[in-house]
């Protein structure tokens, strides 16, 4: 059951992902860059931390790709235009590619150490519960000076986007 | 296999109830506004009205599905989809009341038992605000464009006083799951006040739900906050485009949607089903109405006018019903199952009376207000209020 | 709750310079409304006191050295030296800054607010003892250096330079976060002594080659940060577009930092690993020595010709870190103290000669400055001889020691052509001086005022500190030494 759910969702999070390189419509790369952050978040679910699955879709397909979506329809940004691609690029694209993976392939298979399978369901540390322990103990630092990273990042946003200096 | 047959059952259960809740609730609001402005509202279709709703239903199923020309046509079908979609999903994980035993099956009155559950809810209503962004922007249309950017940024702007007011409740009872917020407020101080999280000791939660709720209006698009659909600037907003079935489901998205918020507010703050009087009382409250309303029908029905001569039948028929109503209240074993549910249908109706009451009575926000209110206004407040909180929770455990 | 996760006082104490620094910076921030127009350099003075206050901090975090907060921190004396390095071009960058902000009309608070998180977050890097902290300290860093390389926001070449700086570090940074994604993959911790414990253990040797796939990822994102070949491209451009005093700032401070954090994963985590990434440092120390130095024989523009001229000595502190003994690491300490006072000098007279909306910073236009005002053209030439290396200078140690650090590891022929590329270098350094003193006076100098107080005293403080580690370089080699990790 588990393995079939992986399976479905991670086929989806692959297929979002290659869309979002294929469309030519900014609107259906930002939509499809949503779909593959709600497989994720599925995965996420699967492997037990749940609390990483709310965040990730409250956060990344809530909160940051409405602001991508928001910014490309007040700029009315259109489709991209077909270019004739480099002869390079007509010549050896598709081989470079299959090559590419090919390697991958390769490598993922000789080089990785054995792994043991995952066990869907052994994890059970996710729940908020235990990431907020792990973040007010052992990570307590990193997680208050990420505080500090946002301010500077708003601030940055006020220097440069205010009227006069 | 049981698992999914009982799963399935409760599904379509709770699709089924919720749908017609939505729609009666059309029906609800049109009387009540109509009664607002001293006028009958719809009274033609079936007693008062009460078929109205079906017969908007078929109104609009039948209408013809105008596709506009120039239309991005997958995106523009996917928004009411998608808006219909994600409101019916938000409501699977609220609990409506307390286990109950059906056929020696013991389950609990909700579809999804989620640890996360307030999460889940938060993780949809952000996510929802895809379908009037891409609905305002998939319609060609200035208008509904306008309409779905405004509401987009009202949406996300909202959405932090919305969690911030979440979360001094989860503070207190220290769990993200629905089910055991509302368990976590049964009892009474003193045997009397109920021990809800509004009334909650130290820190009373008034500060939060009313912020919950203004927050709750703008996420639902509602009076006063109804600018994405503002019809004096921007026609119908971002469903300006939108006929037939396509209306229909953004419509019905927009009532499901207040359903939640209500259902939600009653978890987090009124105390979920746990009724407002020790049971000694409350536990006659309900039959209590019943009859009442049953001898308002029963009073009616001798009242009857020569232009409505079926009311002479259908007011004792209705008061019977009542009556039977009453009397299923009153019996032990279904009185456990159905009381926790009577009271939880009770509130949240209330809260939904609110959205009502609301938007018979107050005009709408210009947008810069909107804006300025929520990120000057209500922002601070619930940091505020969320600190006050914390710091309370801190010192008292 | 667990005990060992309670902080104590001495861990507050041991991050107590960062603390000093966001506490005034944020102090900066609030009183900036109140400041009226014209006053805001009392800001400034401010943030000298903060700069003051975290270099107070420093020292008494240096005086109870140890990990804080579950490990995340190692106040050691590494991190002081890079600390109080941070907070010394702070100060410098500070001074320079007073003048040149007036001058523009863009004095505010958050100018000054901004220096002091840079400097914060420089100061978190460098006493890290933790990937997660490190890339925390890295992007407050950077995000702080965008937004100063961009301050004047109607200038055009800020703006380019800025969003160059931006497009290409987060890119970089998206490098490193991945390189450690896989380090917390294979070792399963992102504390720098644990993975060297890790990694040093044999039994994991099949994924040795994954390992050094995220060495190569993480070495991506360093190398960018320090501007090292192939990944320094964005250099030339980013401190030609931006405030002459900011690009001091960021070739001297992130870049020390960077540099702290380069040798610190690369000398702790990924020491059992070194003998697969000396061969890369190796061929990128060389590249980065000769593309300095060949494109900077070819400019025009001063500022530009100084970033070149930065990468170029970025090839030479990879030179220490190629050798990856304690002697080289303390080598490449005291050359980064020595380069910062040197190109801040030299900055800081590029700050005072460029006057209003940067107008002069072609190299001919230092024509006749040596008959104009031959103090700042002597302070001047000081910093370029002691960038070329010749003794008596703090650059001649810095690369002596360099260079006797690379023949100890039989790096010798990366000593050969480095020595071969400082003889290339002095051919544009001198031709700066022989501009300035034998050159017909250009009409660029006729009108030009004397220094600023603030630049005066960052001139004179670089002159005497260049000097004196160009004589007594045993006073911050001793120090380096004894901080330098085994």
């Amino acid at each position: 059951m588990d393995a079939i759910l992986f399976l479905i969702f991670a086929a989806i999070a692959v297929g979002c992902g290659v869309n979002l390189v294929v469309q030519r419509h900014p609107i259906s790369s930002a939509l499809s860059l949503v779909g593959v952050m709600a497989a994720l978040a599925v995965l996420y679910l699967l492997l037990g931390a749940e609390f990483m699955a709310a965040a990730q879709m409250i956060v990344y397909a809530g909160a940051i790709m409405v602001l991508f979506v928001f910014t490309i329809m007040l700029l009315n940004a259109g489709s991209e235009r077909k270019t004739d691609k480099a002869l390079f690029a007509r010549l050896f694209g598709v081989p470079a590619l299959i090559g590419f993976i090919v390697l991958i392939g390769f490598l993922i298979r000789t080089l990785l150490p054995k792994t043991e399978n995952v066990v869907f369901g052994t994890f059970t540390e996710g729940t908020a519960r235990g990431v907020g322990l792990k973040l007010f103990t052992e990570y307590l630092l990193p997680f208050e000076v990420t505080s500090l990273l946002i301010l500077i990042a708003i601030l940055g946003a006020v220097v440069l986007a205010r009227k006069e200096i | 296999m049981e698992f999914f047959i009982i799963t399935g059952i409760k599904a379509a259960l709770v699709a089924f109830v919720l749908l017609t809740t939505a729609a009666y609730l059309v029906w609800i609001e049109r009387k009540v506004l109509a009664h607002i402005q001293l006028r009958v509202g719809p009274y033609r279709v079936g007693p008062h009205g009460l078929l109205q709703p079906l017969a908007d239903l078929i109104k609009l199923v039948t209408k013809e599905g105008v596709l506009p020309a120039q239309v991005n046509k997958f995106y523009y079908l996917l928004a009411p989809f998608l808006a219909v979609a994600l409101a019916l999903v938000s409501i699977s994980v609220i609990p409506f009341g307390k286990q109950v035993e059906v056929f020696g099956y013991k389950t609990y009155l909700e579809l999804a038992n989620v640890n996360l559950g307030i999460l889940v809810i938060l993780a949809i209503s952000s996510v929802s605000v895809y379908a009037v962004a891409l609905g305002g922007w998939a319609s060609n249309n200035k208008y509904a464009l306008l309409g779905g950017l405004r509401s987009s940024a009202q949406m996300i702007s909202y959405e932090l006083p919305l969690a911030l007011a979440i979360v001094s409740p989860l503070l207190m009872c220290n769990t993200l799951s629905l089910r055991e917020i509302a368990e976590a407020q049964a009892g009474f101080y003193f045997g009397l006040i109920p021990k809800w999280h509004i009334f909650q000791m130290p820190m009373p939660q008034l500060l939060a739900f009313i912020v919950f709720l203004i927050a709750g209006f703008a996420e639902t698009n509602r009076v006063p906050f109804d600018l994405p659909e503002a019809e004096n600037e921007l026609v119908a907003g971002f469903h300006t485009e939108y006929s037939s079935t396509n209306f229909a489901a953004f419509f019905t998205a927009e009532y499901c949607n207040m359903v939640t918020i209500s259902a939600v507010a009653t978890h987090l703050f009124l105390g979920g089903w746990n009724p407002p009087l020790p049971e000694v009382i409350s536990n006659w409250i309900p039959p209590a109405i019943f009859v009442g309303f049953s001898l308002l029908a029963f009073y009616h029905a001798t009242q009857t006018s020569p232009t409505r001569p079926w009311d002479k039948y259908t007011f004792p028929v209705l008061g019977v019903v009542l009556l039977g109503l009453a009397g299923i209240f009153t019996l032990p074993l279904l009185r456990d199952a159905l009381t926790p549910l009577f009271w939880f249908a009770a509130k949240t109706g209330a809260i939904l009376f609110l959205f009502i009451w609301v938007r018979g009575t107050l005009p709408r926000f210009r947008y810069d207000q909107l804006m300025k209110f929520t990120w000057t206004f209500l922002f601070p407040v619930s940091v505020v209020q969320l600190l006050a909180t914390g710091i309370l929770v801190a010192i008292v455990n | 709750m667990d005990a060992r996760f309670i902080p104590e006082p001495v861990h507050l104490i041991r991050f107590a310079p960062e603390l000093l620094l966001t506490v005034f910076a944020t102090l900066i921030m609030v009183l900036d409304p109140l400041t009226k127009e014209g006053e805001k350099h009392r800001l400034g003075i401010l943030a000298l006191v903060g700069l003051l206050a975290a270099a107070w901090g420093a020292a008494v975090a240096a005086a109870n050295p140890g990990t804080a907060f579950s490990d995340m921190l190692l106040v050691d004396g590494f991190a002081t030296f890079f600390r109080y390095l941070s907070i010394l071009v702070g100060v410098l960058t500070l001074a320079c800054s007073f003048a040149y902000l007036k001058r523009e009309q863009a004095d505010s608070g958050e100018y000054y607010a901004l220096l002091l998180f840079s400097i914060a977050g420089q100061c978190v890097m460098v006493s890290a003892n933790e990937l997660i902290m490190i890339f925390i300290g890295l992007e407050i860093s950077s995000i702080a250096s965008y937004v100063l390389a961009g301050y004047l926001r109607d200038d055009k070449r800020n703006n380019e330079s800025a969003l160059k700086y931006f497009l290409l570090g987060s890119f970089a940074t998206a490098f490193l976060l991945y390189g450690i994604a896989w380090i917390y993959g294979i070792t399963g911790s992102t504390n720098l002594a644990e993975i060297q414990r890790v990694l040093s253990n044999r039994d994991i040797a099949p994924s040795v080659n994954l390992i050094g796939a995220s060495a190569a990822l993480m070495f991506v994102g360093f190398a960018f940060k320090v501007s090292a070949a192939p990944f320094q491209v964005w250099a030339p451009d980013v401190y030609q577009g931006a405030p002459a005093p900011v690009s001091a700032f960021l070739s001297a401070g992130p870049k020390a930092a960077a540099f702290a954090i380069f040798l610190r994963v690369y000398i702790t985590a990924f020491e059992p690993i070194a003998d697969q990434w000396q061969a890369v440092l190796w061929a990128s120390a060389l590249a980065t020595m000769i593309v300095g130095n060949f494109a900077a024989l070819l400019q025009s523009n001063i500022k530009r010709l100084l970033a070149y001229s930065s990468i170029a000595h970025a090839g030479y502190v990879l030179v220490a870190v190629t050798t990856h003994s304690q002697i080289g690491t303390a080598a490449a300490m005291f050359y980064l103290a020595a380069y910062a006072f040197m190109n801040v000098g030299a900055f800081a007279v590029v700050t005072h000669f460029a006057r209003q909306g940067e107008r002069y910073v072609n190299i001919e236009d230092l024509a006749g400055l040596g008959q104009r005002q031959p103090v700042t053209a002597a302070l001047l030439s000081i910093f370029l001889l002691s960038f070329i290396g010749v003794p008596l200078t703090a650059g001649f140690f810095g690369k002596f020691y360099i260079f006797k650090a690379a023949l100890d590891a039989n790096l010798v022929w990366l000593t050969v052509l480095g020595l071969l590329n400082s003889a290339v270098a002095a051919y544009y350094y001198l031709r700066i001086i022989v501009v300035m003193y034998f050159h017909e006076p250009s009409e660029s100098v006729a009108d030009l005022q004397s220094p600023a107080p603030g630049i005066q005293a960052v001139l004179w403080a670089s002159a005497a500190a260049t000097l004196i580690l160009g004589v007594f370089p045993s006073w911050v080699l001793d120090f380096a030494g004894k901080a330098a990790l085994k």
